[in-house]
């Protein structure tokens, strides 16, 4: 048997823990600094403990913004952030359901190539073609719109591949015994493929939700016009904003707000996104 | 490519179905990514008359440049940095963690939740941690007797961007290294175990070649990510400052790009990192078969 030493135990739990806390630190103070007035953590040494401004911080940011990073309430950042998110989440799924339905169960021209034109999007992250897309986006005119937001970002090949990878394991006995009982294409993905395919859908919402909440660079291309910003690129402007001081207390009280809603996604469908993590990863 | 037995005929519904993805992929991906080809080729003048074909100077011309030079080179101590530090720290929680009885999944709990926080929300925390006038970490070097400023020193400004980028992709690591353990036989560990072999031993002889495929799975991903992703790290921190000190290639890209409108240079650039991506995945595609199952 392997030995099982309560020292060896004890340093495990001892080396997780520092792992944990080293996880957790950063967010703790940023957490404490969001409850503090400003002058609090200018003037002193930075508290430990968090303090009794937590109400008037998050009232400030959620209903305000930071004045001097142009003043939009963190509120209307949050609201553009969850469209963009839930639309790239649903629209991926969407699209990439129907097509991997197409190149499965259908013998239609071209099916080959197009399978291999999705497979190249793979290669090809934002970041990498953001100039070019950029150009196209602004000669259709989609600069400072959700469609120029969320559309663009919507095709994905790792969608695609989950569910063609999937409807290849379902046995074909389903489709014969649907087509015996006269069901057409539509309705068997709607009353077959759909149902089965609910925990591959529920994985893959939670890991595009947080691609899509977390988006960066894309927004900040594609939006000048203020009322369309996102939270996550909102907080650059507030840390940058001129030479003075940043306003500590208010940006990290944006901090916060700006991870809670995909950090609650990942708390509480924890095995999807496990599920969804190593499946799209495949 | 495998192949349904059982199928439909109807090719006009099957076109139905692919059209709104071949679209979007056509519109927004191909078709942008084959005019940054074709665009690098050619040389625009400065007030976009004129343009020749120039077949690869743009390319020549960006390799002879230092500051490109300095860029690729900060990348590369930047992503393998990043990587490197993910990937350690992650196994040597996994391995512990594979090693409780109880309360493992505790521990992966608590650790695998920052994957869900924005790379720009990762810099800004450690951009305030780091801050020379209130941040903690900061104030503790000072108190060891460093003088951290990552406004002024290019070195402090790439330890700070290396630290949250990893810092934000450990939890990735450590979920792929912890299935990674759990799915190696315990009997081949007793086995081990028996013969006399000490558990750092077992490490290196037994655990580690059988992870070694996952780890190659990792580096891969961590690279990629370190590449690309973390362009929000820095935009949100550093802006490639102190003096180019963390001007990673991406960062390049949007500099000279979309705040220095060279775009000729910025094209060429964008083909390079295509180029890049490419050879990344196909090296991932290549070893993924070697890959232990989960």
């Amino acid at each position: 048997m392997v030995e099982n030493r309560p020292i060896s135990r004890y340093i495990a739990h001892g080396i997780l823990i520092i792992g944990v806390v080293i996880t957790f630190l950063p967010i703790w103070l940023a957490f404490v600094a969001s409850t503090h007035p400003v002058d609090r953590l200018l003037n002193d040494q930075m508290p430990f403990w968090p303090g009794d401004q937590l109400l008037e911080n998050y009232g400030t940011v959620l209903s305000e913004g930071m004045k001097k990073a142009g003043g939009v309430p963190v509120g209307t950042m949050m609201l553009n952030s969850l469209i963009m998110a839930l639309a790239i989440a649903i629209g991926k799924i969407f699209i990439s359901f129907l097509s991997a339905f197409a190149i499965v169960y259908f013998r239609f021209p071209f099916r080959r190539t197009i399978f291999w034109m999705i497979f190249i999007t793979l290669m090809l992250p934002v970041e990498v073609r953001i100039l070019p897309t950029f150009e196209i986006v602004a000669n259709l005119g989609m600069l400072n719109s959700y469609g120029g937001l969320i559309i663009p970002l919507i095709a994905s090949a790792t969608a695609t591949f989950l569910f063609r990878q999937f409807f290849l394991t379902v046995p074909d006995e389903l489709l014969e015994a649907a087509r015996i009982d006269g069901a057409g294409p539509m309705r068997f993905l709607k009353d077959i493929l759909l149902p089965l395919s609910r925990t591959s859908i529920a994985a893959l919402f939670v890991i595009q939700f947080i691609y899509g909440w977390n988006q960066f660079l894309w927004p900040l291309l594609v939006t000048t016009d203020q009322s369309l910003y996102t939270i996550v690129m909102g907080i650059r402007s507030m840390i940058t904003v001129g030479d003075s001081e940043p306003t500590w207390h208010l940006i990290m009280a944006t901090v916060i707000l700006a991870m809670l809603p995909p950090v609650l996604v990942v708390m509480l469908m924890q095995r999807q996104f496990v599920k969804g993590l190593v499946e799209t990863e495949k | 490519m495998a192949e349904k037995r059982v199928t439909f005929k109807k090719s006009t519904i099957a076109w139905l179905l692919v059209a709104p993805q071949l679209a979007i992929t056509l519109v927004f991906f191909i078709w942008p990514a084959s005019q940054a080809l074709y665009q690098s080729l050619w040389q625009e003048d400065a007030f976009g008359l004129n343009r020749d074909f120039v077949w690869f100077d743009n390319f020549s011309r960006l390799f002879d440049d230092p500051s490109y030079q300095h860029s690729l080179i900060v990348t590369i101590i930047f992503s393998l940095s990043t990587a490197a530090t993910a990937i350690c720290f992650a196994l040597l929680l996994a391995c512990k963690a594979d090693k409780l009885m109880r309360g493992s999944q505790t521990y992966k709990t608590l650790l695998i939740w920052p994957y869900a926080i924005a790379p720009a929300v990762a810099g800004a925390l450690w951009w305030f941690m780091f801050n020379p006038t209130v941040g903690i970490l900061a104030y503790i070097a000072r108190g060891l007797g460093y003088d951290w400023n990552h406004f002024l020193n290019g070195d402090d400004a790439l330890i700070l961007v290396i630290l949250a980028s990893a810092w934000k992709q450990i939890s990735y690591n450590f979920l792929f290294f912890l299935a990674g353990l759990q799915s190696i036989p315990k009997s081949l560990i007793e086995a081990a175990a028996i013969d006399g072999a000490s558990s750092t031993k077992r490490f290196w002889t037994i655990i580690f070649p059988l992870l070694s495929p996952t780890t190659f799975f990792l580096l891969v991903v961590n690279c990629v990510y370190a590449f690309f992703d973390t362009f929000a790290v820095i935009h949100a921190t550093t802006r490639g400052g102190p003096s180019q000190a963390t001007q990673t290639l991406i960062y390049k890209v949007y500099k000279d790009g979309v705040e220095g409108n060279d775009w000729s240079s910025a094209g060429a650039q964008s083909v390079v990192l295509m180029i890049i991506v490419c050879l990344l995945t196909v090296i991932q595609f290549r070893f993924i078969e070697r890959r232990v199952h989960y």
